[in-house]
């Protein structure tokens, strides 16, 4: 038994000094990052460290809400984080994020200009572009009688047990005030509750399968659920591996976002936050990257050097009259952003009351 | 003895086996799966195995996983023993409410310990400067360890005769001296069974390593939340494979050895029975 | 060694690790972003009330299945020869070895809708039957979970039960069922007892089985508190509050135990 703990002590001792962060292993350039799942091509940090010698320590997230909370509760250290427009716009007003050191971000000319100083950053001091799409119904042909056109089908549907939907307070009640044919950024609090109504209706009359994230490849792809509300680029990379899926940009306009890559007030890596940036930003990088996650690309130079199959795709890159019609998430004060957290827990409460 | 077992009741118990197995077996054929489907059999390949060992994040979640486990139980084992010794020579009052406090992290349910410890060390980072992390980590794992070990020490030190310590003073050993070689050989097995409690419990947990490892380091379970949060990846089925194999020798060595003990016991104690007659 | 001191780092260790993140807590619970006194964290109280009867309802349902499964397995099992019961034990221990994510994970692929127990269903004609991401799974996945907490306590009871009450009982004239309503039940109580609580405790505060299992269709307490710290929700105030309801829950459940003995001690021992 002696033995026995002396042995436990050495292996102690060896494994402290080969895994203790700091220890054993080289004190070397790091940048944490910190991204929605299922949104890089992960080989490129092989690249970056390569070309750098910074190694990327990357983690995910699966809602802007989840980001804001780990950046707000202060217990973490992201350098580099990539939320949306509308959280964007939440953290500049709440001091959460650094400005960017562009001259250190040479790159960002590739940017089509469009594609900046929009509302959630008008001044462009925070952010640097990664990528943009739209939201949208993914459906199975195989699974549904009628294709669904508007978000409205999702809520009229006989199917039962066979709809997937965001599992986010701002997209999910999102697409319920456009089914109600309201806006996606309306404070008016009925309109908001009428929303959270028609979605409870929704989960009571039994049409919700589930509430997902990115666990929506797997279901789509195994022919577990009829339809789902996702984002395009992902119905992209669904579609590869399902034929059966299609995409429908409902008639009532969907969102159109535009994710940022920003630094959070946390960041401990400043310099090599910007390094990455920039890296992101390269031409090369940004083909490899859309090919993998299959959102669209807000760089100029980038998409000019694009295949066309995928550049001239609609879905990706839908027409000016689609675009038209959606709309972007915007900032919301804070009384209606609590008022939102409110009405998700009562969607998250109601209860299955019949099927069939 | 009471009557003995009838059909049914092994049928039924041979049932609840089938029940806890299931999805180990489910799991572990499907790590062997050509394909990354999870139900549909698409030939034998040793390919998702392949993949984990590439896998960097699973590899240093795995490695901080044991790491912080086999810290965590070292330090509680040490900490809890101390305590045990020192609540045993207590009066009865302090000693039961120590015990109690003690008590708290065992009973209370998982998520309240984490959200709570979570509380104190974001507050405490931002008023010290210093983040969630291994740190934070290890002290979580300690502290939801140590009651453990204290209580699987307390009986023993119940056992113990009084007087013993006394004694080997009494024959000219130092307090230390009288501790190492006195008190030590009889608290040994409970120490041992506590630690060994503890360092299960660091390695089986989840939720409060969620709640206070932050950013920079993760766990194997808090990894494998992640990845069942995304499309989940058959390398998930391999690792779990491995550690069901891991356990199970580990297991059945030291159960060996156990019986080997036993029986090498009770031939001594035989032979000494031989001896008196 | 007659030495009091030997405990002091450990006091010291729980008033800071134990007792005051306890404190901040109720803290927490009472105040608002900008540290002010308010009692608006409890405003929706009636809303918490759903969850807390939604959460309750399913944890009592789980640990009812858990005792009905547990306590005649552990009595055919206390019956068995000595070798028999000591494979059966490690033989119930083992899966606790392996993580419980993963263990749950693998029931989503037995559930789904095209899982095996669908295929199974249709290759005998049958179903299919939609279970997963209902409230019927979520059950399932707490009873999978939890049944080992339920068994060791139960089984270490009744293994340990002196067989001379036994004897004397039948002796006396009572019958099979009357020696196990009168002598066997009530000893085996205190493991009873224990079970419960170590099933019931974490069913009501799981969030990650009602995640993968219940796909955001039941909502329990685990999931209203993990939303308010790392989840779509940030409000660790809120969190707290309802935390804070939850102990008192915890401490409920755990007085009632402590009523019936220490069953606990000897399943942590086991």
């Amino acid at each position: 038994m002696k033995k026995l703990v002396s042995l436990l002590m050495a292996l102690l001792m060896v494994l402290s000094c080969v895994f203790l962060p700091g220890c054993g292993e080289e004190q070397g350039e790091v940048v944490n990052v910190y991204n929605w799942g299922e949104y890089i091509d992960e080989s490129i940090f092989d690249d970056f460290e390569a070309e750098t010698g910074i190694r990327v320590n990357y983690a995910t997230f699966s809602s802007n809400e989840m980001l804001y909370s780990s950046i707000k509760s202060g217990g973490s250290s992201y350098d580099v984080i990539i939320p949306s427009d509308y959280m964007i716009a939440r953290m500049i007003a709440e001091d959460l994020l650094l400005e960017l050191d562009y001259s250190q971000i040479p790159l960002m000319s590739n940017m089509d200009p469009q594609y900046l100083h929009r509302d959630y950053d008008p001044q462009q001091l925070y952010s640097v572009p990664y990528m943009w799409g739209t939201t949208g119904i993914i459906y199975n042909t195989k699974m549904v009688d009628k294709a669904p056109t508007s978000w409205m089908d999702l809520f009229t549907t006989d199917l039962r047990s066979q709809v997937l939907i965001f599992d986010n307070p701002r997209d999910c009640i999102g697409l319920a005030l456009k089914a109600l044919g309201y806006s996606f950024n309306t404070t008016d609090k009925d309109e908001i509750a009428e929303a959270a109504e028609l979605l409870m209706k929704q989960k009571e009359k039994g049409i919700v399968q589930a509430y997902v994230m990115d666990q929506i490849f797997d279901k789509m792809i195994n022919n577990e659920a009829a339809i789902g509300t996702y984002y395009a680029g992902d119905y992209v990379i669904m579609a590869e591996e399902n034929p059966d899926l299609a995409f429908c940009m409902p008639e009532e306009g969907a969102n159109l976002f535009m994710d940022a890559m920003c630094v959070p007030v946390c960041c401990e890596n400043y310099n090599n936050a910007m390094a990455f940036i920039n890296f992101m930003c390269r031409d090369d990088i940004v083909l490899r990257n859309c090919d993998e996650v299959g959102y669209s690309t807000p760089s100029a130079t980038a998409l000019a050097e694009m295949d066309p199959e995928m550049a001239e795709d609609p879905v990706i890159y839908p027409s000016e009259d689609v675009l038209a019609k959606c709309e972007t998430f915007g900032g919301l004060p804070s009384d209606v952003l609590s008022f939102y957290d409110h009405e998700w827990i009562r969607v998250c409460l109601a209860k299955v009351k019949y099927r069939g | 003895m009471m009557q003995k077992n009838n059909a049914f009741a092994r049928i039924f118990n041979v049932l609840v086996y089938l029940f806890l197995y299931l999805p180990i077996v489910v799991l572990i054929i499907f790590s062997f799966n050509d394909s990354k489907s999870r139900t549909v059999w698409a030939g034998f390949s040793l390919h998702w195995y392949q993949e984990l060992f590439r896998d960097e994040e699973i590899l240093s979640a795995f490695s901080t996983t044991i790491t912080v486990s086999v810290l965590a139980a070292v330090i509680a084992t040490v900490l809890g023993t101390a305590a045990a010794i020192g609540f045993h020579n207590m009066k009865r009052r302090p000693r039961n409410l120590f015990l109690t406090i003690n008590n708290i992290p065992m009973t209370n349910a998982d998520i309240i310990t984490g959200v709570s410890l979570m509380l104190l060390f974001v507050f405490a980072g931002n008023l010290l400067g210093f983040s969630l992390g291994f740190g934070t980590l290890l002290v979580a794992h300690i502290t939801f360890n140590v009651p453990y070990v204290v209580l699987a020490v307390m009986p023993k030190l119940r056992q113990l005769n009084p007087n013993l310590g006394e004694a080997a003073m009494d024959l000219g050993a130092t307090p230390w001296q009288a501790f190492w070689k006195v008190l030590m050989p009889e608290l040994r097995p409970g120490i041992l069974n506590g630690m060994l409690i503890a360092f299960t419990m660091s390695i089986d947990d989840f939720v409060i390593s969620y709640f206070t490892a932050g950013s920079e380091v993760s766990t194997l379970a808090m990894q494998i939340y992640a990845m069942t949060r995304k499309r989940i990846s058959p390398e998930v089925n391999a690792l779990s494979t491995i550690l069901f194999a891991v356990v199970l020798t580990l297991l059945v060595i030291v159960n060996v050895r156990q019986v080997r003990q036993e029986q090498l016991n009770e031939k001594r104690a035989r032979a000494l029975r031989k001896g008196g007659n | 060694m007659r030495t009091k001191s030997a405990a002091v780092p450990y006091v010291f260790w729980m008033a800071v690790f134990v007792v005051i993140p306890l404190v901040l807590i109720v803290v927490y619970a009472f105040t608002n972003f900008d540290g002010e006194f308010t009692l608006s964290n409890f405003d929706n109280i009636d809303v918490f009330l759903q969850v807390f009867g939604n959460s309750v309802v399913l944890a009592l349902i789980a640990t009812a299945i858990c005792l009905l499964i547990a306590y005649p397995f552990s009595y055919f099992l206390a019956q068995e020869g000595t070798l028999v019961r000591k494979i059966a034990m490690l033989l119930i221990m083992l899966p606790m070895w392996m993580n419980f994510l993963l263990r749950t994970y693998a029931w989503m692929s037995i559930l789904e809708n095209n899982g095996f127990l669908n295929q199974l269903l249709g290759l005998i004609g049958l179903g299919p039957v939609h279970i997963i991401n209902t409230d019927i799974a979520v059950v399932l996945g707490m009873v999978y979970n939890f049944l080992p907490f339920m068994i060791l306590p139960i089984f270490s009871v009744i293994d340990k039960l002196d067989k001379r009450y036994i004897e004397a009982a039948q002796d006396l004239g009572a019958n099979k069922r009357e020696t196990f309503r009168r002598v066997i039940f009530p000893l085996s109580l205190p493991g009873v007892l224990s079970g419960v609580t170590m099933v019931f405790i974490p069913s009501i505060s799981t969030f990650a089985i009602s995640k993968l299992l219940g796909g955001g269709m039941s909502f329990l307490l685990g999931d209203l508190i993990e939303m308010q710290f790392l989840g779509s929700a940030y409000n660790p105030h809120l969190g707290s509050a309802i935390a804070l309801m939850m102990l008192v829950l915890v401490v409920v459940a755990t007085l009632i135990t402590n009523r019936f003995g220490d069953g606990e001690e000897g399943a942590v021992l086991m």
